[in-house]
């Protein structure tokens, strides 16, 4: 087998790009991506619905062949020896639905059999917390035990690399948190993972590193940390005044600490590096300016709020409700 | 640890789930047996045809009724003239015989049971008033196995249930893995392709035997029906029918995205030759335009070939051509499968 050095990426690509001709002209689904993915590391595709990180996991996982641009997976290619690189990763897919009226036992087994090697059944159950189910239908599983079971199916054949699709897309909180332990317990044992998400705290709470993507391209990638950083302030001020916003957005810029600037329609969101500097500022300028507040928060910035500002817009399209 | 074969592995999964579907159990199995008995019992041998005939008044109208009724198979009531015609057209007769010279028969010629029954009651009053019939006859009636409807339908909804549980059991239910993104799923693993069509073959095959069994069982106990044909020579022909239609069942399967697509595309395939293969009737009462066109579909060959080989006693090879076309109907099926297959 071939091995690789820990240097060496488990999976580059360079000048991706994948076009989709359909009724209404065509669509670069992916539009010249460049990612490298190292060993051991947990690394996360963010990005808003459509914004093409289905279409790069599938190209990386060989379901999809690329327009055009030089994919390498595990030191292989697709197309050349596909038998040996389907060996060695998982995956789990957006909303496939496994058989109902078979077991999980069963299925598990039935998706053993097509690796040469792989894991025992029992102990994959036991890894995603599923051993209690074992002789359930798959009918009979809520959305979170079938999401980690996608996730068992993914691990029996004692994969190198995992692929995981929104895996925890419309899950409750509890069902999320779950399959986060199960992510991070397979992380430390040594496997490289690839996820897509479009939740922000996801991706902070689990990978090492990411690719915040918009529009078939990267358009940030580092890890959470620093990404946030890189707003230059990791704080936010959000703040509504009594008689509406308007545009006062000049009126904040100038304040001591205050990095940038948001208005929307739910208030108005400063950058700020040092808030204990900017908050009395803020509180002075509104005083003398006569503007009222109506209220104010301040918390640690996040990958949203990166992503709003590189993108002006949210990550999830009932974001903007949701604050309110 | 238990290494697992994948062909075995994909072949329990696939017979797991049929036997826990009570829906196509009885789609597959209680169904045909409903319809052999349902059929069966609606097109039983019953007793002669009753020939209800009235005599309009008239001076000799109870004579001519009482030489009527020497027939046991006569109804013969005498009315006035009115009522003779209204029950005519209520059809509470077949027939009116007006007494006098001539004698008259009043009926509708398009009613076969009037025409019918107008031969009867000239037979009956011509031998009455004295006529003697030249030749002796005598009528023998046949109610023997293997010449009734029932003997005729059963091989045919044989027939029928084989095509279907092949495009169903094949074509539907890999349509919905893909609906379901599971062949997707199984495109993303080391499986091997060839091994996911073999089973889903072997499944069809595997119930392909207690669907023979049930319907030729049925038709045995519960009416009768004669096999005097080989049983083996039996099987090999529904499994060589069930892989030939299987394979019908693939390529309809092989690129449609939407269940509602493929039960359309099977439907499309499946009406034409229940219809004109011979399944309920003879395909020889179709006109002669749509007869090369029969000629060609697999189920009408099946049909001929399951009856010579049951009824008849017919060995396989009286039967090569017929063999033949069924397994090159399966064989061009295969062929473009493998070409078009899409797995996502």
């Amino acid at each position: 087998m071939k091995s690789s050095s820990p240097a060496e990426p488990v999976i580059s690509c360079r000048g991706l790009h994948k076009q989709y001709t359909g009724r209404g002209g065509s669509v670069n689904a992916v539009n010249g991506l460049d990612l490298e993915i190292r060993r051991g590391e947990c690394f996360g595709l963010l990005g808003p619905n459509g914004a093409g990180k289905t279409t790069t996991i599938e190209i990386f996982e060989g379901l999809l062949r690329p327009t055009s641009g030089d994919v390498e997976v595990l030191g292989m290619r697709w197309g050349d020896n596909d038998n040996e690189l389907r060996q060695r990763i998982g995956i789990s897919l957006q909303e496939t639905r496994f058989t109902e009226r078979l077991t999980v036992i069963e299925t598990l087994v039935l998706f053993r059999s097509f690796y040469r090697n792989g894991k025992n059944p029992a102990d994959v159950m036991d890894a995603v917390g599923l051993r209690e189910k074992a002789k359930s239908w798959i009918g009979k599983l809520s959305g979170g035990q079938r999401q980690r079971l996608a996730v068992a199916c993914a691990l029996v054949g004692d994969p190198s690399l995992l692929f995981l699709d929104e895996p925890t897309t419309g899950l409750d909180p509890q069902s999320r948190r779950q399959l986060w332990d199960v992510i991070r317990r397979l992380q430390q044992e040594g496997c490289t993972v690839l996820l897509t998400t479009h939740y922000m705290d996801e991706a902070e709470r689990l990978c090492n590193r990411l690719a915040v993507i918009d529009h078939g391209k990267v358009i940030a990638m580092g890890s959470p940390g620093e990404l946030i950083s890189g707003l230059g302030g990791e704080h936010m001020i959000e703040f509504a005044l009594a008689n509406g916003t308007g545009a006062l957005d000049d009126l904040f810029a100038g304040l001591p600490s205050v990095k940038e600037v948001r208005s929307d329609v739910n208030g108005i969101a400063l950058t700020v590096s040092e808030p204990h500097i900017a908050i009395p500022a803020l509180l002075g300028r509104l005083q003398s300016q006569k503007l009222e507040l109506a209220r104010l928060s301040t918390r640690q910035a996040s990958l949203e709020d990166v992503f709003v500002g590189l993108t002006g817009r949210h990550l999830r399209d009932d974001e903007i409700s949701s604050t309110e | 640890m238990t290494k697992y074969h994948p062909l075995s592995e994909l072949f329990k999964a696939r017979l797991r789930e049929f036997v826990r579907e009570p829906e196509t159990i009885f789609w597959v199995y209680a169904f045909p047996v409903l319809l052999a008995i349902g059929l069966g019992i609606a097109f039983r041998n019953r007793p002669a045809e009753r020939v209800f005939v009235d005599v309009q008044q008239h001076v000799s109208a109870e004579e001519v009724a009482k030489s009527l009724r020497s027939k046991p198979d006569f109804v013969v009531a005498i009315h006035s003239k009115p009522e003779c015609l209204d029950r005519l057209r209520l059809g509470k007769s077949a027939l009116v015989v007006i007494p006098g010279d001539p004698y008259t028969f009043l009926f509708d010629p398009t009613r076969p049971e009037s025409v019918l029954a107008r031969q009867q009651v000239d037979d009956a009053l011509q031998r009455a008033a004295g006529r003697k019939d030249p030749l002796p006859t005598a009528d023998r009636h046949i109610t023997e196995p293997g010449t009734r409807y029932i003997d005729f339908l059963i091989p045919g909804l044989l027939g029928m249930n084989l095509l279907a549980g092949s495009m169903w059991g094949v074509g539907y239910v890999i349509v919905d893995m893909r609906v379901r993104k599971l062949l997707k799923r199984f495109a993303a693993t080391p499986m091997k392709r060839s091994h996911f069509l073999w089973s889903a073959l072997g499944g069809r095959m595997a119930f392909m035997i207690p669907e023979v069994v049930v319907i030729l069982g049925t038709g045995v106990l519960l009416f009768g029906f004669p096999i005097r044909g080989n049983i083996f020579a039996i099987l090999f022909l529904s499994l060589l029918g069930a892989a030939s239609f299987a394979g019908l069942g693939l390529l309809v399967a092989c690129r449609a995205q939407k269940v509602e697509t493929v039960s359309g595309l099977m439907n499309l395939i499946m009406m034409p030759m229940w219809l004109l293969s011979g399944v309920f009737f003879s395909p020889e009462r179709f006109p002669d335009i749509l007869q090369p066109f029969i000629k060609i579909l697999p189920l009408t060959h099946f049909n001929y070939a399951l009856r010579a080989v049951i009824l008849e006693g017919a060995s396989l090879s009286s039967q090569f051509w017929r063999l033949a076309l069924i397994a090159a109907w399966g064989g061009i099926s295969y062929f473009f499968t493998l070409r078009w297959f899409r797995w996502n």
